[in-house]
C-alpha cells in the first residue's frame, strides 16, 4: 500500500526527518492560503498521485483531452503563479511514465516552502530479497532517474545492507555520509537523519521509503524534498492508522472490492476471464491463454480452502467486467475442494446469467465430484481435463487465436 | 533417499489445536506421515484425536522435541505469531538436536518479521527452513510416505524426479504431469512465494544434485527478484542433472502484485523473459506451457539417457 507525498512527510516530521514546511491542499483557496501563511517567497506546488514521475508528468483535461501544463510538480515565484499552477493541477490528470497513457486524476495537492539547494541526493530504503536484509541505498545523483544512475554509472550507488540483530550501525551511517562527500555539519546531520529514518522504516512496516531528492541546503542541512513510502501490507494488523492514510481513489474499484472478499485480483486489458487457485496458477493460466492467441481480462486467485460464497463472489465479478467474452475456470485443487467451486460456478451463472462462453478444467481434491455437478446441471459450458485444452477451447469459442 | 525429509522422519506440529492445524493433521496421519504430536501453548498435556489416533500436545517446542525426538515441524501458526513460531522451532531443534528442519505453511507474515526470523535461523547452524507461504515439502514414500504440509498427497508417488516451486497449485500442476509420463517424485518441495523465505532454488537443486534418488529436476519460477537467474546461474556451473524449467507470469503487468506477496516486477526487473532467458542461457529444457512439462522432462530424461 503506498501513501501520498504530504502523508509519508507528515511520518517523516514525526520521525525527527527533515522536511520544509508545507500544507496540503484540496482547493485553489486552499492553496492560496498556504503561501501566505508559509511566508515563503518560493514555493512548490506539487501534485499528489502515488505513481512517480510526476516533475516530468504533464496535465490533461479530462473532458477535453487538452494539453493543460507540463510538469505536475511547479516552482511558483508569486501567489499569482499559485493560482495559475493549482489551477491547472487540481481536477485535472496527470500521465507520468509510470501511470500509463490514461493518467491519475488529482485531486491533492502539496505546498512547499521553497528551500535553497546546494547539493541533490538520492536515497532509498527497501527490503533487499536476495540478501534477506533491509537496504540502504544512496546516490550523489539526486533527482535523476534512479534505474538510469544504476544503469549508467552503478558506481555512483552506495549500499549498504542492515543486520537485523544488530540494526543500522553508526559507522554504518557515517561511512554512507562520507561515501556521499558530506562532512562537517551536513554529515552530522545525515547521521542522526539516516538512524531516524530507519527506526521509521521498521516501525512502521515499510516496504520502501524513496526520496529523490534528498537534499543539502546552503546552511548544510540535509532535508528531505520528496517521500515515497510504500507499506507491506501483511502487516497492516498491527497498524490500525493506515485505514486513514488509504486513498480508495488511487486503487481500482473492482481489486478492492475483491480483496475485502479475501480474492486476490489484478484488471487486465483482455477478454478472457480466468478464476483460478493459486497465484502461481493464475499467472501460467493467463500466460497459456496468450500463448494460444488470447488476452487474459483478469488475474484471480481465490485462494486455497475458499468456500462458496467467495468462489460465487469471485465469479461475480468476473462477469461484471464488460470486456469479458468468455470464461475459463481453472482448477488444481488441493485443499481447494473442485465440488464447491463447481456448486459456486452454478449458482452465480444462475444468479446473474451466464452470456458468454464458459470452459472448465477442474483436477485434484474431489474433481469427480465436482464434474459430476456440472456435467448434470444444465450449465452450457465445455469440460476440459488439462490447462492448455481449456486455454485452447476458450480461445476459439470467442473465435480468437491463431 | 529423497531430501531433507525421508519417508520415516518424525514431525511435529506447531499450531495443532487450530483449525489448520488439526485439519492439515488429519491429512498428513491419513497420507502416512509419522507424526509425533504438535505443541499449542497452555494447551500442553492434553492429547488430540487425528485420523483414529491420539497425539500428545505439549506448551513449548523445546518440550516436544525432548518427549518425541521429532526431526521436524511444520508451522500453521496465525501470521502475527508465526516467525516467533518459526525462532521457538529453531532454537529448541539447535539446542536439542543441533538440526531440525522447519516448515512454515502460513501466509501473509510480515516481511519484517520474516527477516528477523530468517537471521535467526541462518545464525543456526543445522536448521533448515522451507517457506513461509509455501504447501510444505514431501517424499512420498512406498507405502505413503512423508507428507508435510498442505498438498494433495494422493497425486504424488515415489519416484526419480525432483521438484521446487515458488508456487503450490503449480506444484501440484507439476507432480501431475511427471505422473502423465509415468515418473515419480524423490522429494517434492514448495519454496514459498514470500519476497524474504528459508530455503531458496539454490538449497534444493545442490541437495537434489546430491541425491542418489534423483535423477531430474523440475524448477518452476514466478516473476519477481532474481532468485531464478542466481540458480540459473549456479546450476550452469554446479548441476549434472537435467533441470525443467517453467516460469509463472509472462504476462504480468509490471508494478502489481500478482497474488504472491513476492509476485511483483518492480522497476522494470524480475520479468519472466529475463527469467526464460536466464534458464535457456544455463541449458535449462524449457516448458512455455505447464501442460508441456511431461512432454520435455521425458526429451530431457532421453537426452540424458535415462530412458
Amino acid at each position: 500500500m503506498n501513501i501520498h507525498e504530504y502523508q509519508g512527510k507528515e511520518l517523516f516530521r514525526s520521525a525527527g526527518v527533515k522536511v520544509q514546511e508545507g500544507v496540503h491542499c484540496k482547493s485553489v483557496e486552499d492553496a492560496l492560503a498556504a503561501y501566505d501563511s508559509l511566508g515563503s517567497k518560493v514555493v512548490a506546488v506539487k501534485s499528489q498521485i502515488h505513481a512517480g514521475g510526476r516533475g516530468k508528468g504533464n496535465l490533461y483535461c479530462p473532458n477535453s483531452g487538452d494539453l493543460l501544463m507540463e510538469g505536475g510538480v511547479k516552482i511558483a515565484f508569486s501567489r499569482d503563479e499559485v493560482e495559475t499552477y493549482s489551477e491547472n493541477i487540481l481536477g485535472h490528470i496527470l500521465v507520468t511514465k509510470q501511470t500509463g497513457p490514461a493518467g491519475k486524476l488529482v485531486s491533492n495537492i502539496y505546498v512547499e516552502a521553497g528551500c535553497e539547494i546546494a547539493h541533490e541526493y538520492y536515497l532509498a530504503l527497501l527490503v533487499d530479497r536476495e540478501e534477506k536484509q533491509v537496504l540502504i541505498m544512496a546516490s550523489t545523483e539526486g533527482g535523476m532517474d534512479i534505474e538510469e544512475v544504476a544503469e549508467e554509472t552503478p558506481e555512483a550507488i552506495h549500499k549498504t545492507w542492515v543486520n537485523p540483530s544488530t540494526g543500522l550501525l553508526d559507522s554504518q551511517k557515517e561511512d554512507l555520509g562520507i561515501s556521499l562527500d558530506l562532512s562537517g555539519a551536513a554529515l552530522e546531520d545525515f547521521v542522526g537523519m539516516i538512524g531516524s529514518l530507519y527506526e521509521l522504516f521498521v516501525s512502521n512496516d515499510c516496504s520502501m521509503v524513496e526520496i529523490n531528492p534528498l537534499v543539502r541546503t546552503k546552511s548544510d542541512e540535509i532535508v528531505a524534498l520528496d517521500a515515497k513510502v510504500g507499506f507491506d501490507e501483511n502487516a497492516s494488523f498491527r497498524h490500525k492508522e493506515w485505514e486513514d492514510l488509504r486513498d480508495y481513489s488511487e486503487e481500482e474499484p473492482t481489486e478492492t472490492r475483491a480483496n475485502e472478499a479475501g480474492l486476490s485480483y489484478v484488471k487486465l486489458d483482455g477478454d478472457i476471464g480466468c478464476l483460478v487457485n493459486g497465484a502461481g496458477l493464475a499467472m501460467a493460466t493467463m500466460d497459456v491463454i496468450k500463448l494460444y492467441g488470447g488476452e487474459p481480462a483478469n488475474f484471480l486467485d481465490i485462494g486455497g480452502g475458499a468456500d462458496e460464497a467467495k468462489v460465487q463472489e469471485a465469479f461475480e465479478i468476473i462477469l461484471e467486467d464488460p470486456n469479458v467474452k468468455g470464461i475459463l475456470v481453472n482448477i488444481f485443487g488441493g485443499i481447494q475442494r473442485c465440488d464447491i467451486v463447481a456448486k459456486a460456478v452454478l449458482a452465480a451463472s444462475e444468479k446473474m446469467g451466464l452470456q458468454v462462453p464458459l470452459v472448465i478444467r477442474l483436477s485434484g481434491t474431489m474433481f469427480e465430484e465436482g464434474r459430476a455437478i456440472i456435467d448434470s446441471s444444465d450449465l452450457d459450458c465445455t469440460s476440459v481435463e488439462t490447462l492448455a485444452e481449456g486455454a485452447e477451447a476458450i480461445v476459439g469459442l470467442i473465435g480468437g487465436g491463431k | 533417499m529423497a531430501i531433507w525429509v525421508q519417508e520415516d522422519s518424525k514431525l511435529l506440529i506447531q499450531g495443532i489445536t487450530g483449525s489448520q492445524g488439526r485439519f492439515h493433521g488429519e491429512k498428513m496421519v491419513e497420507y502416512g506421515t509419522n507424526l509425533a504430536g504438535g505443541v499449542t501453548p497452555g494447551k500442553g498435556g492434553q492429547s488430540i484425536e487425528l485420523a483414529g489416533n491420539e497425539f500428545p500436545v505439549f506448551n513449548t517446542m523445546m518440550e516436544a522435541i525432548n518427549q518425541t525426538d521429532a526431526d521436524a515441524s511444520v508451522i500453521y501458526v496465525p501470521p502475527p505469531f508465526a516467525a516467533a513460531a518459526i525462532m521457538e522451532a529453531a532454537d529448541a531443534f539447535h539446542q536439542i538436536k543441533g538440526e531440525g528442519v522447519i516448515v512454515c505453511i502460513t501466509e501473509g507474515i510480515p516481511t519484517l518479521d520474516m527477516v528477523k526470523a530468517v537471521a535467526y535461523v541462518n545464525e543456526r547452524e543445522g536448521i533448515r527452513l522451507i517457506g513461509p507461504n509455501c504447501p510444505g515439502i514431501i517424499t512420498p514414500g512406498d507405502n505413503g510416505g512423508c507428507k508435510i504440509g498442505i498438498m494433495p498427497g494422493h497425486i504424488h508417488a515415489k519416484g526419480r524426479i525432483g521438484i521446487v516451486s515458488k508456487s503450490g497449485t503449480l506444484t501440484y500442476e507439476a507432480v501431475a504431469q511427471t505422473m502423465s509420463i509415468g515418473e515419480g517424485q524423490s522429494t517434492c518441495i514448495g519454496i514459498g512465494g514470500d519476497p524474504v523465505n528459508g530455503t531458496g532454488f539454490i538449497d534444493c537443486l545442490s541437495a537434489f544434485e546430491a541425491d542418489p534418488q534423483t535423477v531430474a529436476v523440475v524448477m518452476i519460477g514466478e516473476i519477481g527478484g532474481t532468485a531464478e537467474e542466481d540458480a540459473s546461474e549456479w546450476a550452469a556451473e554446479n548441476m549434472s542433472k537435467p533441470i525443467v524449467g517453467f516460469v509463472a507470469g509472462s504476462t504480468a503487468p509490471p508494478g502489481k502484485r500478482m497474488g504472491h506477496a513476492g509476485a511483483i516486477i518492480s522497476g522494470g526487473k524480475g520479468t519472466a523473459a529475463e527469467k526464460f532467458a536466464a534458464f535457456e542461457a544455463a541449458g535449462i529444457h524449457i516448458a512455455r506451457d505447464p501442460s508441456e512439462i511431461g512432454a520435455v522432462l521425458k526429451v530431457a530424461l532421453e537426452e540424458s539417457g535415462l530412458l
